[in-house]
């Protein structure tokens, strides 16, 4: 009873620290977002709250917090008001199954540095990100806007294009881990990380991922010049910043799986695991920052022919090639 | 095929070269109330009422600038000096319905009325936008330094009769040249 108790706590404080540093980060990864996008823009970006603008999450939550909350007249009042949960706890849930570190020893118990530690993780993995896209779908057709139906649309004809290949994607990784599950895909790693032996199905699932998360180039659901603001335009209020937490939490989760699947996840030699595996999702969103500021977005044409036509055939054949080489 | 794939990779560096190249430079951002650019001495702005070199009053309450004012804004009342000098008895401009086109400035046959770089007149009551005369009146005489309209309006006041100057003739009687 006293173990189970003691586990208990033990996990609770585990989910405690994971959401608490997840959400943090997720604050300050706009703040490092418009900042970075700023210079990249040769200006200076947020600076008035505080020094260096480090205050602006705060004012921006505070601001939030504070907006009139509005429900369309003719919208579908319950679905309209739970599709944000939706997107952020699915973003949320899914680093549930990361490994954050080796297992520690804890006044004599082995505490595994993993929220939960399934043996499908990556099955897991994919059916939250598939749940996020479901969450958008539907608030763009609760709010009975075409705009927003137009956006959450346009997220689910992207998620055809790029679902099939970011699975495909990781199918190498498997092969090489002999497991579904992100503890042993990271323990395989311990030589070498993937990223040296699987540079073609890193590349897909960089692109998928990014897709996945609905970051530039690959925004057709926000489209703000031609949709308003596209599946979230008749949000307001918090109910909008659970969209946009959802957003920023989708970048450190992916950063965290990039890290998982191929750049050996929280190893690395002096620091402690954790703060690897943070130092690898920091230069992951880093990347992405860089990447909304350099590309244009996709027509939603252009994406699915990218999708079918040259994601899905690589990673078939990558796949092929993985297996022919470890069959010899 | 090769060469295509080449050609996409080379521009998708160039492209991430570019931004990079932008993070490495110093931000041309002008932090406005810490750093106030200065305005072209003819950009449009809040406007005002001049006085000629000897400074006097300039406006002669014409009505022009009011009447090719598009949006209405300028509204006064005319009134004559004991020296025979046409002046404003009020003069009000409503600046929350200005367009700063500067159209008043233009018709303005005196350059009393001018519009002059100074944009930061925004106010918590929108009452506080109706400017009266003593707002507008400034005690110089703005862009045009040498202008006195009186000295070349063949108008008698207090100090010329009509055609006394050395440039002017003698006014024409028109009641002696009838058929």
């Amino acid at each position: 009873m006293i173990t189970w108790i003691a586990g208990l706590i033990v996990l609770l404080i585990k989910m405690a620290l994971v959401l608490g540093v997840l959400l943090f980060l997720a604050a300050y990864l706009v703040w490092a977002e418009r900042k970075l996008l700023g210079r990249l823009q040769v200006r200076l970006g947020p600076n008035r709250a505080g020094i260096f603008g480090l205050l602006q999450p705060i004012a921006d939550s505070i601001k939030m917090l504070c907006k009139e909350d509005i429900v369309p007249e003719a919208a579908d009042k319950i679905i309209f008001l739970l599709a944000p949960a939706v997107v952020a706890t699915t973003a949320l849930l899914m680093f549930a199954v990361v490994p954050f570190g080796p297992e520690i020893t804890l006044m004599g118990k082995q505490v595994p540095l993993v929220i939960s530690d399934i043996n499908v993780g990556l099955l897991f993995v994919f059916a939250m990100a598939s749940l996020g896209v479901y969450g958008m779908a539907l608030g763009g057709w609760a709010s009975n806007s075409k705009f927003a139906l137009l956006g959450g649309i346009r997220g689910a004809a992207q998620m055809i294009s790029y679902e099939l290949a970011l699975g495909l994607s990781l199918v190498p990784v498997v092969m090489l881990a002999q497991s579904f599950s992100l503890v042993d895909i990271v323990n395989a790693q311990a030589d070498y990380p993937f990223i040296i032996v699987q540079p073609i199905a890193f590349v897909i699932f960089v692109i998928s991922s990014m897709a996945e998360s609905k970051r530039i180039p690959f925004d057709l659901p926000e489209a703000e010049n031609e949709l308003g603001a596209g599946f979230h335009t008749e949000y307001s209020g918090m109910r909008f910043g659970l969209f946009f937490i959802g957003e920023y939490v989708h970048m450190q989760v992916f950063g965290a799986l990039i890290a998982v699947f191929f750049l050996g996840g929280w190893r690395g030699p002096f620091l402690p695991p954790p703060v690897w595996l943070l130092i690898k999702i920091i230069i992951a969103a880093l990347v992405m920052i860089w990447i909304r500021g350099t590309l244009p977005r996709l027509r939603y044409d252009q994406l699915m022919e990218m999708g079918w036509k040259i994601l899905i055939p690589a990673s078939l054949i990558n796949i092929i090639i993985t297996g022919a080489v470890i069959l010899i | 095929m090769m060469t295509e794939i080449f050609e996409s990779v080379k521009a998708l560096g160039e492209g991430f070269a570019a931004t990079f190249k932008h993070l490495l430079r110093k931000p041309i951002t002008e932090e406005y109330p810490e750093y106030k650019r200065p305005l072209p001495e003819r950009s449009r702005a809040r406007i005002v009422l001049t006085c000629d070199p000897d400074g006097k009053e300039r406006c002669v309450a014409c009505y022009l600038c009011s009447s090719v004012c598009p949006v209405s804004c300028i509204s006064m009342q005319s009134a004559e000096n004991t020296d025979g000098r046409r002046y404003a008895k009020w003069f009000r401009i409503n600046l929350g319905r200005c367009i700063y086109c500067g159209l008043c400035e233009e018709a303005c046959p005196t350059s009393a009325i001018q519009l002059t770089p100074d944009f930061e007149n925004s106010r918590l009551d929108i009452l506080n936008l109706v400017f009266e005369k003593q707002d507008l009146l400034v005690d110089n005489c703005g862009k045009d330094r040498a202008y006195n309209f009186y000295k070349h309006a063949g108008i008698k006041t207090d100090s010329f009769d009509k055609g006394t100057r050395d440039f002017e003739t003698e006014p024409v009687n028109v009641k002696s040249n009838l058929p």
